[in-house]
């Protein structure tokens, strides 16, 4: 019994040493949920496993705990990385397309449903009736009168 | 006439930049060293731990920074090739053992041969970082003011050799 006590006492401990600095750690977790992971492209450096995701969230703790600001963190990996190991790129002219090209999209989609809807407007509203749909017309409106007089 | 001609550009379109996009590869990631000066370290050597090597050694030469580790398959693929080029003596290649055990390196060394003029020892891949190391091997041309003028990610082939490296290795001596 008291043995256990004992080592739950101490892995209270650990945790609290662990999450001495709270804000630090949340900023931590924040950075490295924002680079990418080289080796396993598909994964921030926080979920990666990867030895180098290792690393690099050992780096980002180090330069929190040493006082580093954000921008310095992701300056110091962009530096070493490229712009690659940022999950949200630059605005720069190579992505000025990718930036734009959704409300691009957007803008085109809008243009064609407009244009559509237009041109069905127009459509029926102009359109002359044809030789079937007068006969059509005529019989309705023939059984209708022929309906009153009754 | 507008009806099959708007579909077939936007096809046209979106094909070319999938031809583009989907030809380029993904682990080839930009570097962003190309045209910086290399960064500077000091470490000890991998045969000799008193003895230290830093880049600024090689202020004057062409060379080559290799990234090796015994554990790293594909630095087995490309070794006959460097030890060729040492053979040829055609550039200094330095070593950098990465995130290994000194003894395996030695070893690995003594196995297949050792092109490197020396090899540091980076056990905890810090120098791995500032050089923005992510996949074994890998290697940097480095020119006779310390930039760094080429980057090869994973092993080097024949045909990057001849068509990529030795061209350039030339163009920079000349």
């Amino acid at each position: 019994m008291r043995r256990r006590f004992a080592i739950a006492l101490l892995l209270f401990c650990a945790s609290a040493l662990a999450s001495a600095n709270p804000e630090q750690e949340a900023r931590v977790k924040a950075l490295s949920e924002s680079l990418r992971c080289l080796v396993c492209q598909n994964q921030s450096i926080a979920e990666s496993n990867a030895d180098l995701a290792q690393d690099l969230r050992g780096q980002v703790e180090r330069m929190v705990q040493s006082g580093a600001t954000d921008d310095e963190i992701i300056g110091y990996m962009v530096e070493r990385y490229g712009d690659f190991v940022l999950y949200k790129p630059p605005v720069k002219p190579s992505t000025y397309l990718l930036w734009a090209g959704p409300f691009l999209l957007l803008l085109a989609g809008m243009a064609v449903f407009v244009r559509v809807l237009a041109r069905r407007n127009r459509a029926a509203a102009d359109a002359p009736l044809s030789d079937e749909e007068r006969h059509r017309l005529e019989a309705l409106l023939q059984e209708d009168a022929e309906g009153e007089r009754r | 006439m507008m009806r099959y001609l708007l579909p077939l550009g936007i096809f046209a379109v979106l094909a070319a930049f999938l031809w583009v996009g989907l030809g380029l590869n993904p682990r080839e990631v930009p570097s962003p060293f190309i045209g910086k000066p290399a960064p500077a370290f000091e470490l000890a050597q991998l045969h000799d731990a008193g003895a230290k090597f830093s880049p600024q050694q090689m202020r004057g030469k062409v060379w080559l920074l290799n990234v090796w580790a015994s554990w790293c398959a594909a630095c087995r693929d490309e070794h006959p090739l460097l030890v060729d080029l040492a053979r040829r003596n055609v550039v200094p290649i330095v070593g950098l053992n990465y995130k290994d055990q000194r003894e395996d390196g030695i070893r690995w060394l003594r196995r297949f041969g050792d092109p490197y003029m020396l090899s540091v020892f980076d056990p905890e891949g810090g120098v791995g970082i500032d050089y923005g190391v992510y996949g074994v091997p890998e290697t940097f041309l480095i020119d006779r003011d310390g930039v760094i003028r080429y980057k090869r990610i994973g092993p080097i082939t024949p045909k990057v050799l001849d068509e990529e490296l030795l061209p350039r290795i030339k163009e920079l001596q000349g």
